[in-house]
């Protein structure tokens, strides 16, 4: 089973169409990783459904990092 | 059993299309990679400032009617879906009717709930047809949305374009239309309106489209994707068994994700978007006219046509064309 850090990963390199190897937990989608507007909201959207959680659009906002969703979805996934 | 199956499509685009390059010619602080990456759209028709909804919808039902091979006069029941019409009162049904020569007393009213409208329209017409109560629909969908842009708010005025589609839909014995689903959830209706009125002469409010580009996202999304299960599951078929899917044409993007969540194909997608703009409540019958004479759509072939707009509104209809 694949950790929190590999699923999002593998979430923003399919969504963003970038290389994993790329992504670093510091990385921002908008400045690093060239993730447009809706980019994000996408992004968010495959988050919530690989997490099975929903992320409120105030809580998403706050969301512009690797880092920022892996911390999300550690917080928030069902246990 | 009565069912109600559609005889005949027409559409009509006002004037030459007008390219995102156009626009920035004109003076809109937008670029087309811009545009185009966010949207898909690359141009759009916007009707001459005498031109009304009334008047796309006249040139719409006349090929819609000429497709089915009847007469103005056969038909029994307008329902005209829009959100820019003609006048306050009487509704643009009632013009086009006028416009259109039908002097029988048959029914004629317009139908409100934006980009949403048509399939609204669509469904609202299949029930009286199935009770009997009427025999030949004429189902429009016409919009200027040009008129209610603010073209200094680059956000939303390159979306949007100006256009109608019409069908005829009839009694028949044979199917039709198989499964019709329409929401509604009021609750969100800051993230997408035009939050003006008139009243005593004078604008009060705001006259102009305004928007939540990325709440309206995800809306979109989740609910194109429920409301096409909905019918589906309706109707005992499969993803499968859809031939074309139709989703009203507000942005290329939140058609390729609703499509990849349903699981069907780009090449069993209609997107006109890219050409047309978002038309609202004419958008997604003036893609099914564009597929239906481009012969990509024929007899027989299940269509799945979706909508969802400001209110919020969204619905579906399932049918054998």
């Amino acid at each position: 089973m694949e950790n929190i850090e590999q699923r999002v990963k593998k979430i923003v390199a399919e969504q963003l169409g970038v290389n994993e190897a790329e992504i670093k937990n510091e990385s921002s989608f908008v400045d690093d990783l060239g993730a447009d507007s809706l980019d994000t909201v996408e992004l968010v959207m495959a988050l919530e459904e690989e997490f099975e959680c929903e992320i409120p659009d105030e809580e998403a906002e706050k969301i512009t990092s690797v880092q920022q969703a892996i911390d999300y979805v550690t917080a928030h996934l069902k246990k | 059993m009565i069912h109600a199956r559609v005889a005949g499509t027409g559409s009509f685009l006002p004037g030459n299309p007008v390219t995102n390059n156009d626009l920035v010619a004109r003076g809109i602080d937008t670029s087309d990679e811009w545009v185009v990456e966010r949207t898909g759209i690359h141009q759009r028709h916007l009707a001459a400032p005498e031109v009304t909804s009334s008047e796309l919808a006249y040139e719409a039902s006349l090929r819609a009617i000429a497709a089915a091979g009847i007469e103005p006069s056969d038909i029994d029941l307008i329902i005209v879906a829009t959100s820019t019409p003609d006048y306050i009162f009487p509704s643009t049904a009632a013009l086009l009717q006028a416009r259109l020569g039908i002097t029988n007393g048959g029914a004629a009213f317009d139908l409100q709930a934006v980009c949403t409208g048509f399939a609204y329209a669509l469904a609202t017409a299949e029930k009286f047809i199935r009770s009997g109560s009427h025999k030949r629909a004429l189902v429009v969908g016409a919009e200027v949305f040009s008129r209610i842009l603010d073209w200094n708010d680059r956000g939303t005025c390159v979306l949007f374009g100006d256009g109608a589609g019409a069908v005829v839909l009839e009694a028949s014995d044979k199917p039709g239309i198989l499964a019709t689903a329409l929401h509604a959830d009021g609750s969100h209706n800051p993230i997408l309106s035009v939050p003006g009125q008139i009243n005593r002469g004078e604008v009060v409010g705001d006259p102009f489209l305004r928007m939540d580009g990325q709440a309206v996202f995800k809306f979109a999304v989740k609910v194109l994707v429920d409301v096409a299960r909905e019918v589906m599951a309706e109707a005992g078929v499969g993803i499968g068994d859809v031939d074309w899917l139709i989703p009203h044409q507000a942005n290329i993007r939140i058609i390729q994700a609703t499509g990849k969540r349903l699981g069907v194909p780009v090449e069993k997608v209609i997107a006109t978007v890219g050409q047309h703009g978002n038309t609202s409540a004419a958008s997604i019958p003036l893609a099914l006219d564009l597929a239906v004479r481009d012969g990509r759509i024929q007899r027989g072939h299940r269509i799945l046509l979706e909508g969802v707009g400001g209110g919020f509104t969204w619905g579906a209809a399932l049918l054998e064309f």
